[in-house]
């Protein structure tokens, strides 16, 4: 059983210089890391990988995705996690595990054996390297993914803007998951406040193609089976330019070009009047 | 087992109010009801009140569209009301927008609407005597 030898001869290794080992490896991890991770704090979760991978060594496996090194991958999860939260890349992450190899090189006596087994431990370190790096990118991706659904949260307020008249300002760019989200709103807010006119403002709305006219299409339809009107607001001169230059139709959706003339209207049309007095005294 | 959905009359409106999610043959059978009641009481509006309804397919969707342009044949105007927003935006995503319909987001938004129409198609029946006189 060459496996067997070759981990036998890996734990004689390991530790026989275990307490060394260890420290040097925390030594060469800090400094790679550039202090950004107390020593105590790298010292603490490598020694705990550490052991678990002696102890998985010891199980007579070499092979990273054995049964084996689950402990040794559930800490370098938590490793590999911390890292790309806290913002350090993946060479700094990945070097945690990579850096081992060196520290292990100065300690082997040059024996045929021993090439043989360092050779089969750097196998087994570059399997788990790798899947640091895994972990490091689902990580991210997930933060990602969930910063995306936060930000949608975020820019889509839904303010009253007068009693029977709410505003959507929109800001950004608008996509179908984006729209949604939008119309679900405002509809909610439509009903949660007894407003019969909605304004949506696409000033912020850095372009309008066909797809983005389509949305709004969609919403004011929708606004206006439930029983509202809606008014699309802040159609600036190159986007009144794009809409027409690709043909589409707003049918009998009124179209203003500021937020004021938007809620003048949404005022005529619930039967408001705003009329103008002499300028009021500051208040006290 | 079918139930019928009842027709209440409210003065001259009659008002329509859907409590469960309709089948193919409630809804039909929603449809002759609502004809003939229009036509016995001579009513000049009708509201349908869909504020209980959670589900909709196109077929009760159109059935919607439809009895609307029927009930403006037998010159009655029809107000949909109290629609929820998943509704509103399930009947956008099947492509139906029910162009001739007029919808209210209330019960009582719907009932004064019915009101100034009626105030305002009495005021056009004496227009063209205004206009003879002048």
């Amino acid at each position: 059983m060459a496996d067997k030898h070759v981990s036998e001869r890996l734990i004689a290794l390991l530790s026989g210089r275990g307490e060394d080992l260890g420290a040097e490896w925390a030594e060469k991890v800090t400094g790679s890391l550039g202090g950004r991770v107390a020593r105590a704090e790298v010292e603490r979760e490598l020694r705990e990988i550490y052991a678990a991978l002696v102890a998985a060594l010891s199980d007579g496996s070499v092979d990273g995705y054995d049964e084996a090194f689950g402990e040794v991958r559930a800490l370098l999860t938590e490793l590999s996690r911390n890292r790309a939260l806290q913002g350090f890349t993946p060479t700094e992450t990945a070097v945690s595990v990579f850096a081992l190899k060196q520290v292990l090189e100065p300690s082997l006596v040059g024996e045929d054996s021993d090439a043989d087994a360092y050779l089969r431990f750097a196998a087994l370190l570059d399997t788990l390297g790798l899947f640091t790096i895994e972990v490091y990118s689902r990580t991210r991706e997930e933060l990602i993914a969930a910063q995306a659904e936060q930000l949608l949260e975020l820019s889509t307020p839904v303010v009253k803007l007068w009693e029977g008249v709410i505003g959507v300002p929109l800001v950004g760019t608008l996509d179908s998951a984006r729209t949604m989200v939008v119309m679900e709103k405002m509809l909610q807010a439509l009903i949660d406040t007894g407003s019969e006119q909605a304004i949506i403002d696409i000033t912020g709305v850095p372009t309008v193609d066909t797809e983005v006219a389509q949305h709004l299409l969609k919403t004011v339809v929708a606004a206006r089976l439930m029983g509202a009107e809606c008014t699309i607001s802040g159609i600036r001169p190159q986007i009144a330019q794009t809409i027409v230059a690709l043909g589409i139709d707003f049918g009998d959706i009124v179209t203003k070009s500021t937020l004021a003339d938007a809620l003048r209207h949404a005022l005529r049309r619930s039967g408001t009047t705003v009329s103008r007095t002499a300028p009021q005294a500051g208040a006290r | 087992m079918t139930e019928r959905v009842p027709i209440l009359r409210i003065r001259q409106v009659l008002l329509v109010s859907i409590q469960t999610d309709l089948d193919d043959q409630d809804v039909l059978l929603l449809q002759d009801d609502l004809a003939q009641a229009v036509v016995d009481s001579g009513a000049h509006g009708v509201v349908i009140d869909i504020t209980a309804v959670e589900i909709v397919d196109s077929f009760v969707g159109r059935m919607l569209a439809t009895i609307a342009s029927l009930s403006r044949l037998l010159d009655a105007q029809t107000v949909l009301v109290g629609m929820r927003p998943a509704v509103a935006i399930t009947l956008v995503e099947l492509g139906l927008s029910l162009g001739g319909v007029r919808t209210a987001l209330t019960l009582d938004k719907g009932l004064r609407m019915l009101e100034d129409d009626r105030v305002e198609r009495g005021s056009e029946g004496t227009a063209p005597d205004a206009v003879a006189h002048a």
